[in-house]
C-alpha cells in the first residue's frame, strides 16, 4: 500500500464543510480542481459516485476501474475510470492506503437481507443518495436524476480484502483519525456522497462519524 | 423440489454463436443450461426484473451478502431489492467472474483491429458493451442501464495485495453453467470475449442455451441454505409471489 501525502494547506482551500454521518451530499468539481475527504474520526465509510457534470449518463465504473488498473483496491495513482472509458478523477494523495469498491452501497433491501428482515427499516446510504439525485438539477436539461444513475461506488476508508479462494470478507478498517484520501477532477464531476450510517456491521466502526470535505482550486495547489 | 433438465421439461433451445447478442424473458420456475460448446467461452450477462425494469442485478449486494467475491454453485444473483432474480444450481467450471465488466468498441479495437460488417460479415469485432446497448434497447432501456454484469465461463482471482489475474483455459469443451430464475427475469447476454482474454486473435466462443421448466425451489434447497443470507432473500423474493 503506498501511502502518499498532499502539501495542500487546508487554509488556502476555496470550500471547507465538515459531512455528519447520514447525510448526502452532491456538488461540482471542476476539471484541476483537487477534492479531499478527511476522515475525522476515524474507520468512517464515505461512499462516492461520480459523474461527468456535462453528461450525467457517462459516470464512474466500478468494474471498468479494477480492470483498467489491473488491481482491486483503490489508491493513489488510481484513474477513477467513467463508463465510457475516460478518466474523471485521478487519485493523488492517500494517507489510508487501500479503498473499497466492491461493496456497493448499503440499502434498506439488501440490509434485510444482510442482517434481518427488520432492518430495512434503518437509514441507508441508498436513501442519502435517492435523497440527494430527487434534490438536484444534475440531469439532463436541469432534471432530477434517479435510481437509474446509481451504480456500484466507491467506498472510501472501508477495508474489503479479497482472499485469492475469492471470498470477500469485511475487516475492521485500516484507516484512522486524520487520515485522507485526495483526488484531482480530470473532467468537471459531479461527487455524490452518502456519509455511510450502518450500524450493522464494522465499516464505520458501529459508530458512524463526520468527514470533512475540501476543495482546492488549481491555483491554490 | 427443482427437476433436472430432460427430454421430457425442455422449453426451447438455441445456440449463440460466438461474439453474437441475445435477450429473452425467463419465467419463475424455469432454469437454464449454458453450455461452452467448444472451451474458452465467455458470456456476459445482465439480468432484470421483467415488471419493473429498475431492478436489476446487483453485483455489490450479491457479494457482500454472499461473502464472495465470485459465482458458483450454491451463489445466488441478487437484485438491488433484496430480491433472488436467478440462483446458480449447477455448475461444472467453479467459478464465474462478475468484478471485471464488459468489453467495449475502445478496447476491442485496440486488442484485435478493426473488422467491420462490409469486409467481415457477421464474423464482424462485435464488443459486449454496444451489444447490450442493442439488446436493452429492445425493451426501452439503454447505457444508463448497464450496470456491472456477470461474465459467466471466465475467472479474474486476485492475490493477497489485490492484483488480478485472468486464468487461460478456465471452462473446458461441454463445461456448463445452471441458473434457475426465481423472478420473471429479463436476461441479456453478449457472447464477447472476456475483456482481460489475453487471446491476440478475435475467436469468441458459441454457447449452447437450453431453457426448461424445473419448478420453483424446496425449504431444504442447496442455494436457499447456501448462506444465512440466502434464507432472507428467498423470503423477500416469494413475497412477491404470494
Amino acid at each position: 500500500m503506498a501511502i502518499v501525502e498532499s502539501n495542500l494547506n487546508p487554509s488556502q482551500a476555496s470550500y471547507n464543510h465538515v459531512l455528519p454521518a447520514g447525510e448526502s451530499w452532491l456538488h461540482e468539481v471542476k476539471c484541476g480542481q483537487v477534492f479531499r475527504i478527511l476522515d475525522l474520526e476515524g474507520n468512517q465509510a464515505v461512499d462516492t459516485l461520480f459523474y461527468n457534470a456535462r453528461n450525467p449518463e457517462e459516470r464512474y465504473s466500478a468494474v471498468d476501474t479494477i480492470r483498467e488498473q489491473g488491481n482491486l483496491y483503490l489508491t493513489a495513482g488510481t484513474q477513477l475510470m467513467s463508463t465510457e472509458g475516460r478518466v474523471l478523477m485521478t487519485i493523488v494523495a492517500d494517507t489510508c492506503g487501500r479503498h473499497d469498491t466492491l461493496g456497493g452501497a448499503c440499502a434498506a433491501e439488501s440490509n434485510s437481507v444482510r442482517y434481518a428482515v427488520d432492518k430495512k427499516y434503518m437509514h441507508s446510504c441508498r436513501d442519502s443518495f435517492l435523497h440527494a439525485l430527487g434534490h438536484c438539477d444534475c440531469g439532463p436539461g436541469k432534471t432530477q436524476m434517479d435510481k437509474r444513475d446509481l451504480t456500484a461506488n466507491v467506498n472510501f476508508f472501508m477495508n474489503v480484502p479479497v482472499t485469492p479462494q475469492g471470498e470477500l470478507t469485511f475487516e475492521d478498517g485500516i484507516s484512522a483519525p486524520g487520515k485522507y484520501v485526495e483526488m484531482r477532477a480530470e473532467m468537471d464531476v459531479f461527487v455524490l456522497i452518502s456519509n455511510c450510517p450502518q450500524l450493522n456491521n464494522p465499516c464505520n466502526a458501529y459508530d458512524p462519524t463526520p468527514v470533512q470535505l475540501l476543495i482546492w482550486d488549481a491555483a491554490a495547489q | 423440489m427443482t427437476e433436472p433438465l430432460s427430454k421430457m421439461n425442455t422449453l426451447w433451445e438455441e445456440t449463440l454463436p460466438g461474439g453474437a447478442h441475445c435477450s429473452f424473458q425467463m419465467k419463475r420456475g424455469t432454469a437454464l443450461r449454458l453450455t461452452d460448446l467448444e472451451g474458452g467461452a465467455n458470456l456476459s450477462t445482465l439480468l432484470y426484473n421483467r415488471d419493473e425494469k429498475l431492478e436489476r442485478y446487483n453485483m455489490a449486494d450479491t457479494l457482500k451478502a454472499q461473502h464472495t467475491a465470485h459465482l458458483s454453485r450454491g451463489f445466488v444473483c441478487y437484485s438491488d431489492m433484496g430480491r433472488v432474480l436467478a440462483s446458480v444450481i449447477g455448475d461444472s467450471v467453479g467459478w464465474h467472474d462478475t468484478i471485471c465488466g464488459m468489453s467495449n468498441a475502445t478496447l476491442v479495437e485496440k486488442k484485435y483491429g478493426r473488422a467491420d460488417y462490409q469486409h467481415a460479415r457477421n464474423a464482424m469485432h462485435r464488443n459486449a458493451t454496444d451489444s447490450m446497448i442493442i439488446e436493452l434497447g429492445k425493451w426501452g432501456l439503454g447505457r444508463r442501464d448497464i450496470v456491472p454484469n456477470i461474465n459467466f465461463f471466465s475467472k479474474v482471482s486476485a492475490d493477497e495485495e489485490g492484483g488480478l489475474h485472468y486464468q487461460c483455459g478456465h471452462s473446458a469443451a461441454g463445461d456448463f453453467v445452471e441458473l434457475r430464475f426465481e423472478m420473471d427475469t429479463l436476461v441479456v447476454m453478449s457472447a464477447c470475449p472476456h475483456p482481460m482474454d489475453p487471446n491476440p486473435k478475435y475467436d469468441p466462443r458459441p454457447v449452447l442455451l437450453e431453457a426448461w421448466r424445473c419448478g420453483v425451489p424446496a425449504e431444504n434447497d442447496y442455494c436457499r441454505n447456501h448462506r444465512p443470507e440466502n434464507v432472507r432473500g428467498f423470503y423477500n423474493t416469494e413475497l412477491l409471489y404470494r
